[in-house]
């Protein structure tokens, strides 16, 4: 029905051209946009089911569009893809109504929705380059797309955290583009290629392909996050809470992960990566990010603070997976992706709840809240035991297939490593908990916008949180089901490892 | 047989006339003969991607005592660029200019358009000389028309800096007769031997182009007159006039000078390209006056232009013709941006009353399409995708690391992240605390004024141009370039 | 051929000591008069290039360039001293 070559293409204009019309649209009309977002949201959400199917069914769909003599734009659809562009399409359909009803009588919401819609469309438009200028080209369009959304308040405030936001991304832009250009004078088109496409430079060029590495990671670690130039994340706070939503669980800290992989994975390839080295810096390093983004977590009071330091760690997990050698490290890390992503979002979409039902942006204000809200604390409840890892969490599936994998592969302090940043989240965690459920409220809350009703909040904010609480549940209740996140990485790893 | 190379040179001439004779209709002659000429250089590009080149001896006289046009993949495309651009600049100027000024504008500026064209179809060196003298006095007189003092004096010191450059080009010219006996630029070509004769002629008329194309440090005249000059004039001298001077340098470079011109020279002009990238961006970067900001951005973006010479000079013919794509697209690309840059900050500085970039902000905000004007076509000055400078500027990084040259990549990367800076402190003040138009805060007796709908369209659309266009359709223009004779 | 020979190095003397007075002198009045200087040079230089000896007459090509380059030399002068008394009534 849709042709494979067009399939790709239209994944990304789903969201493209709905997006490019609300820019157009007075404040007024809401519904219009409304329509438009939710039109493009399900369109996406079927394309991408077709793809599955294909992708599954082995064929080969991909868009190819020449922009100079030797560069192609390429979009192509393999495991890998599938699974980040599923991720983001689910996780943008619940965004978007979780927006539209956070965003009720705020000015610019016509530019909020419109970039918005950019936002989505770099992320699939990364999730699906098959070569690396592709991804370059999208990844920077993610850039450009997020810095109007983090900036949107219009406060001071605002206003700092975007610029720190853009010079820690453009600069990582900058990296990015430096070792993308110099490893293209050297092995011509890099295209993704499963178990990599380097190993023809391999011993010659040893010297140059390592720097060339460190260039691609420091790029890919401004948005990933990793220490040290993960600065940004905690000042982007600023941004509406479904930014943060979408910025932490789906599209840019995603994207620095996802990018990691996509360059160990389908450029280096495991072989030469570890030959070089170059995997045990990289499991350093975001080892140290590791403990690090849960320590600092623990002496934060605000709320979505302490949430951006539990992201910093947690992304990290990912490419940790990435770092260690071996088919279920892989799976573990690959699988992290989309169990972080629903349980991440899962918490942000509370935190924006208890913000702006009760003006609750604290964790000392946060006492009795259980009471107050039931079913957005249960869901926060639910995301904050799969960050800990407790079994039958889909954070604890990740974790155990971590673990696994490092001890297979003789690494023994990455199990420390997970330990240690498991009972760090609980420390972090429990107190809140603790405080929600159990401790009484106070008299009045900080500022009561919407009193208890039928529902404890807005139907649009109570919904999206709960949905994707039972998605996290699911993911790892039913982690062995034929169609689970898990299944999927362990396709990837398969076809990674030759198995 | 319509001669669609002398139209282009001969309607604004028409127009311009016309237009000088009957000052009431001036803007509807100006717009009817701009929509006629684009029709004409259009056409000229349609024929180019067909037949490769075309040539026109007006009068019938051949060489050399006739007076040719001539056009190829690279003067075609930039003909094509300049005259779409002009379209909107003169659609631009319809609604910017008042009753006073606009009987001065239509006329000079359509002297301009004509010289404009005549220069990217000179097909001999003195025939150049004489386009670029016109094109000077021109864009001198329209940069001063505003009248104010330091419009003026600014103007005033870029004619005589203009003419400086022209006397040296003629003297080059001279020499240049002395030793080939044939002005044509193709003749010329074929009888050109390395030589002190050839060495000085080539210093005397690359000179006097380098400065009229404000390479650094040759730049020095060029922000005080594009920031003074009124904001259509000045989109017109950025994007357009320093094109066609540095077309001239590409042009005697690649088909003339090339048995003379080896990697020395080259690398002399990169480095100066370097200079002025950096200096220009570090300008602009302080400037506090936005016209300031895009003029000094446009010495910048001069000094990317050179920075291909170098490798230019050093690389094997297909390779050439890969990076000379880049180059093209390059500068197709900054002269649609720089234009959608000045046209919104004319727009700008009419609805506040002033252009300095602190204060500008509630009139940036409630002016949003001209906000996302701006926007667009900072993201093609600072070379991001989806842009035809990414696009190019990939191929110069890819190149240089190619060629063991890397340190070109670096002042290019250097470059980039002062350009982002530069851009984003402009662009930041887009979002801010709500405002719509008429609340903007009017400061003593300043002249403010509303903006109509229909004067944001071509800023948006040129930016768009450079922004998304150009970096996703400019495949063809390296097919274009292939037919030029090597 | 002498004669040839003088009136080339004339023209560029002029050239170059115009060239040196535009650089050197402020004043509007004398960058103007350099910038003709400089002019006149370059036309003697193409008027020695012209000469082919005295047997034949001289080459008319030059002899084209010359007088279009001081119709365009007259026009620029023109607009410079136009633009140079608008700057002396805003002083005023």
């Amino acid at each position: 029905m849709i042709p494979d070559n067009i399939l790709p293409a239209a994944i990304v204009f789903s969201s493209l051209i709905p997006g490019l019309f609300i820019f157009l649209l007075d404040e007024k009309r809401h519904v219009l946009r409304t329509v438009l977002n939710m039109a493009g949201a399900l369109a996406k959400l079927g394309l991408v089911g077709i793809l599955i199917l294909g992708v599954y069914e082995g064929r080969l769909i991909e868009s190819r569009w020449t922009l100079a003599p030797g560069l192609d734009l390429v979009l192509s659809a393999d495991a890998l893809s599938v699974l980040f562009v599923t991720l983001s399409t689910v996780l943008w359909l619940v965004t978007t109504v979780y927006a539209i009803g956070y965003l009720e009588h705020s000015p610019h919401r016509s530019r909020f929705f419109g970039f918005f819609s950019l936002c989505v469309t770099a992320t699939v438009g990364l999730a699906l380059a098959g070569n690396l200028l592709t991804f370059v080209i999208f990844y920077e369009a993610l850039t450009l797309a997020t810095y109007p959304l983090v900036a949107h308040r219009g406060t001071p405030d605002s206003a700092q955290g975007a610029r720190v936001y853009l010079a820690y991304t453009l600069g990582g832009g900058v990296l990015l583009l430096t070792g993308a250009v110099w490893l293209r004078s050297l092995a011509g088109p890099v295209d993704f290629s499963q178990g990599g496409m380097l190993s023809d430079l391999a011993g010659v060029y040893d010297g140059q392909l390592i720097v060339i590495f460190f260039l691609l990671l420091g790029g890919l670690g401004v948005k990933a996050a990793l220490i040290p130039l993960h600065g940004w994340l905690p000042q982007a706070m600023v941004a509406p809470a479904p930014v943060s939503a979408l910025l932490h669980a789906v599209a840019v800290v995603k994207a620095g992960a996802f990018g990691i992989i996509r360059v160990v994975y389908d450029i280096y390839g495991v072989v030469l990566a570890e030959s070089l080295g170059l995997l045990s810096v990289l499991a350093v390093v975001t080892s140290v990010t590791i403990i690090y983004g849960s320590l600092r977590a623990l002496s934060q009071d605000g709320l979505k603070k302490r949430l951006a330091y539990s992201t910093v760690s947690q992304v990290s997990y990912i490419a940790l997976g990435a770092s260690i050698f071996g088919p279920i490290a892989t799976i573990g890390g690959v699988v992290h992706l989309v169990h972080q992503g629903i349980m991440k979002i899962t918490l942000f979409f509370c935190a924006g709840n208890y913000a702006e039902t009760l003006g609750v942006h604290k964790v000392s204000e946060m006492n009795g809240v259980g009471r107050r809200m039931p079913w957005t604390t249960l869901a926060f409840t639910v995301g904050a035991l799969g960050m800990i890892g407790v079994p039958p969490m889909a954070g604890f599936v990740s974790k155990w297939y971590l673990g696994l994998g490092a001890a297979e592969a003789g690494s023994d302090w990455v199990l420390l490593v997970l330990v240690a940043s498991s009972l760090l989240n609980a420390a972090y965690f429990f107190p809140i908990l603790f405080r929600a459920w159990f401790k009484d409220p106070p008299a009045r809350w900080p500022e009561e916008h919407i009193s208890a009703g039928r529902l404890e909040t807005a139907g649009a904010l109570l919904w999206p949180p709960v949905v994707t609480a039972m998605l996290a549940l699911a993911a790892g209740i039913f982690a062995a089901a034929p169609v689970s996140p898990l299944e999927w990485a362990e396709l990837i790893a398969r076809r990674e490892y030759g198995l | 047989m319509i001669d669609w190379l002398a139209l282009t040179v001969a309607l604004p001439l028409l127009g311009s006339v016309l237009a000088a004779a009957i000052p009431a209709r001036s803007p509807g002659i100006g717009m009817a003969t701009g929509l006629l000429t684009t029709t004409a250089a259009l056409s000229v590009g349609v024929l180019i991607a067909h037949a490769g080149e075309l040539r026109s001896d007006l009068g019938g006289w051949g060489v050399p005592l006739g007076i040719a046009l001539q056009a190829d993949g690279l003067s075609g495309a930039l003909l094509v660029m300049a005259n779409l651009v002009a379209l909107g600049i003169s659609a631009y100027a319809l609604g910017y200019f008042a009753s006073g000024l606009r009987r001065h504008f239509w006329p000079l500026w359509l002297l301009l358009w004509s010289a404009l064209n005549a220069l990217f179809l000179a097909a001999d060196v003195f025939n150049i000389y004489v386009t670029l003298e016109l094109l000077g006095i021109a864009a001198a007189a329209l940069g001063a028309l505003t009248g104010g003092q330091a419009a003026i004096a600014a103007n005033l010191r870029y004619l005589l800096v203009g003419l400086l450059g022209s006397m040296t080009y003629l003297l080059g010219v001279a020499i240049l007769y002395t030793g080939l006996g044939t002005l044509d630029l193709r003749l010329a070509a074929e009888s050109l031997t390395p030589g002190p004769l050839a060495w000085t002629a080539g210093a005397l008329m690359l000179g006097g182009l380098l400065l009229k194309a404000a390479l650094f440090p040759l730049h020095f005249w060029l922000p005080p007159a594009h920031a003074q000059a009124p904001a259509p004039v000045s989109a017109a001298l950025s994007a357009l006039v320093v094109k066609a001077a540095f077309y001239l340098v590409l042009r005697l470079w690649i088909d003339l000078f090339a048995p003379v011109v080896g990697p020395g020279p080259g690398i002399l002009l990169g480095a100066l390209g370097a200079g002025g990238v950096i200096w220009g961006s570090w300008r602009a970067f302080r400037s506090e006056r936005l016209k300031l900001l895009a003029a000094y951005s446009t010495v910048a973006q001069v000094g990317y232009l050179f920075l291909f010479f170098p490798l230019l000079a050093a690389a094997a013919l297909p390779k050439q013709q890969e990076l000379l794509g880049a180059l093209l697209l390059l500068a197709l690309t900054h002269g649609f941006a720089k234009a959608g840059l000045f046209l919104s900050a004319g727009l700008l500085q009419k609805h506040a009353g002033h252009d300095r970039i602190a204060e500008l902000g509630p009139a940036i905000r409630s002016l949003p399409a001209v906000a996302f004007a701006m926007g667009l076509a900072g993201v093609a000055l600072v070379g991001l995708p989806p842009s035809g400078a990414f696009i190019a500027k990939w191929i110069l990084l890819t190149e240089s690391f190619a060629m063991d040259r890397w340190w070109w990549a670096l002042v290019v990367l250097v470059g980039t992240l002062m350009a982002s800076a530069y851009v984003f402190r402009l662009l930041a003040n887009a979002f801010g605390p709500a405002a719509h138009q008429g609340a903007v805060e009017l400061g003593g007796d300043v002249q403010t004024e509303k903006i109509g709908r229909m004067i944001q369209a071509p800023a948006l659309l040129m930016a768009l141009v450079a922004a998304v266009l150009l970096g996703l359709g400019a495949e063809p223009l390296w097919t274009l370039l292939g037919s030029r004779s090597p | 051929m002498a004669t040839q020979l003088l009136f080339g190095l004339v023209g560029i003397i002029l050239f170059l000591l115009g060239v040196w007075s535009f650089l050197a002198h402020r004043p509007l009045l004398r960058k103007l008069i350099a910038l003709n200087v400089m002019g006149a040079g370059v036309f003697h230089v193409l008027v020695a290039v012209a000469y082919r000896g005295l047997e034949k007459t001289p080459d008319p090509i030059p002899h084209a360039l010359v007088l279009t380059g001081i119709v365009v030399a007259v026009s620029a002068t023109a607009l410079a001293l136009t633009l140079g008394q608008r700057l002396e009534h805003e002083d005023d």
